[in-house]
């Protein structure tokens, strides 16, 4: 009876785990998505458990007791707007189990052939992806600089243990390896993920934390193929198939090419041409202008970045669209694929200030609308509304598919100060007639404008 | 080549063009709580990880490395699906009020 029950248990886990991407891609079904995926994993446990090769539980039930003692407080003492970070280091755990399992079974059963191939891909991308997961976490957190790290032979150096590696497998799988083989080739694995990572800079983690959710996925079907495992193959599969999507979704976004990202050499952008524009006359406004400026709009475009989140300003943006909403002004979102620190970053800091998705648009969307606006609001954005980008071949992010907020009759753009953004690039909207720059934090900015908007007329 | 091996990778090629298709259809509002569900997913190797510490021919080190993969990919679990829950928890339309 149990011999086909655990067959039967994978079955409803493979099933359940696939409805539950199903169920994911609208905001109405999503959170079934998630219970969904909750009960196929639970069927996945508890058939592994009822395993005849599984004799003893004492030792796993203190993996599971553990694991959940420290994953529930992770998931709800972390504050939301930590929320890239908490996946970064959430994948990291993963990929280590994923990369452990599989050192404990070379070291078990010491197999050749076509089995040791599947292991050490799972070794591989499982070692790299944990200790890339930490850097992509420290760099979120801020504890490693933000910015890209690059020496000269970067590349070479990296593709160079990368081949040593991969030449270490290759003996380890033909089977007459040395036993420091494996262990140099996990340490390398370990090394490779650091070094990759690196390079990369802030702006770029949206496509790095995708990727590594590919590889966390790839790394869990290659352990499908070690132990002829189905599941594991259709769950590894899935995930390796959504990571590999949004990477490339993430990519389009930036108008990188896909072996630019898979090889890890970007996040390199340097400073443009820009800098000797620097000179040029901006005009700047208070928040008494902003807030009338806004009072007298029919629609209003708002455009969040990164500096939205850095602010915390989403609850005082939520304020100030409930007072122009109440007033009769139309207040819309425009979300750029690559804006924030992971995909979708924008959409969950809105929506925990309590603003309906149905306000929150995609790019391709509400492109059109802007010739139509009165006011864009710019809110902690900078290269995502680059007119640059449309035109300027000698920019760095010439070709980026950008929000055309140039297009409405005032663009307001709230700024701690003229410095460049993270790219470096200076951006001529910013010294555009339409422009009107409003210096300050976000969040006070935002804050004032909702104090000056009742009496504004 | 074995016809479990066959097997195994017709059953990868089909979940991979399986995935690229669900995930296609996945709105970009939803991207982060894509992610961090297939996060969650991906602890699935929390099944390999219960057979090498469960197995009643585990080495000491085996057991040891066990230990730490089915406590490392729980703690990936439990935190994957209650993110992508609480994220889930604050989407919604105009003039609903939070569960």
């Amino acid at each position: 009876m149990t011999e086909n029950f655990w067959q039967f248990s994978y079955l409803v886990a493979a099933v359940t785990i696939i409805l539950s991407i199903k169920w994911l891609n609208s905001p109405a079904t999503a959170r079934r998505g998630v219970h969904a995926g909750q009960i196929g994993m639970l069927f996945a446990i508890i058939g592994t458990l009822l395993r005849h090769e599984v004799v003893s539980f004492e030792w796993v039930a203190v993996g599971l007791v553990l694991g959940s003692g420290i994953g529930v407080p992770l998931a709800y003492l972390m504050p939301m707007t930590a929320l890239p970070q908490l996946t970064a280091l959430s994948h990291a755990f993963g990929a280590f189990a994923a990369a452990l399992v599989g050192t404990a079974e070379y070291y078990q059963h010491a197999p050749t052939g076509f089995l040791m191939g599947a292991l050490v891909v799972e070794t591989l991308l499982g070692f790299l992806t944990a200790t890339a997961s930490v850097m992509a976490f420290g760099k979120l957190q801020e504890l490693v600089p933000t910015r890209p790290m690059t020496y000269k032979g970067q590349n070479v150096v990296n593709f160079g243990l990368l081949a040593f590696a991969v030449f270490l497998a290759g003996w380890v799988i033909e089977g007459s390896a040395p036993a420091w083989a494996f262990p140099t080739f996990s340490g390398l694995s370990l090394l490779f993920g650091v070094l990759l990572i690196l390079p990369i800079g802030g702006g770029d983690m949206p496509t790095v934390i995708a990727l590594l959710n590919s590889y966390a996925g790839m790394s869990a079907a290659a352990m499908g193929f070690a132990l002829n495992n189905k599941l594991l193959i259709i769950a590894g599969a899935l995930n390796a198939a959504s990571g590999f999507i949004l990477s490339v979704i993430m990519c389009k976004a930036m108008n990188r090419s896909f072996t630019n990202v898979l090889f890890g050499a970007f996040g390199q952008v340097q400073a443009g041409s820009g800098a000797a524009a620097m000179a040029r006359p901006v005009r700047s406004a208070t928040p008494e202008d902003a807030a009338s400026i806004l009072a007298n709009a029919r629609k209003v475009i708002v455009v969040p970045g990164y500096g939205m989140a850095v602010a915390q300003a989403q609850h005082k943006v939520r304020e100030l669209t409930d007072m122009l909403v109440k007033r009769g002004v139309d207040v819309q979102f425009a979300i750029h694929p690559v804006a924030g620190r992971m995909p979708g970053h924008m959409n969950v800091l809105l929506a925990e200030a309590d603003i309906s998705y149905e306000r929150l648009h995609e790019m391709e969307d509400i492109n059109s609308d802007f010739s139509e606006t009165d006011v864009a609001l710019v809110i902690g954005a900078n290269d995502v509304v680059n007119p640059a980008a449309r035109h300027d071949t000698t920019s760095p992010i010439y070709g980026m598919p950008i929000l055309d907020v140039d297009k409405a009759t005032t663009v307001m753009v709230i700024k701690r100060s003229m410095n460049p953004g993270f790219a470096g690039i200076d951006n001529e909207l910013y010294y555009d007639s339409r422009t009107l720059m409003l210096f300050g934090d976000a969040k006070q900015f935002v804050a004032e404008i909702v104090k000056e908007l009742p009496k504004a007329a | 080549m074995s016809t479990e091996i066959e097997l195994s990778i017709y059953v990868f090629i089909l979940a991979g063009f399986l995935g690229l298709e669900l995930v296609q259809r996945v709105s970009p509002l939803l991207h982060s709580p894509l992610m961090s569900l297939t996060n969650a997913v991906s602890a699935i190797s929390v099944v390999g990880a219960i057979l090498i510490t469960g197995s009643g021919e585990a080495t000491v080190l085996s057991k040891v490395l066990g230990v730490v993969a089915v406590t490392f990919s729980t703690i990936n679990i439990v935190a994957g699906f209650l993110i992508t829950d609480r994220m889930l928890k604050m989407f919604r339309k105009e003039g609903k009020k939070a569960k």
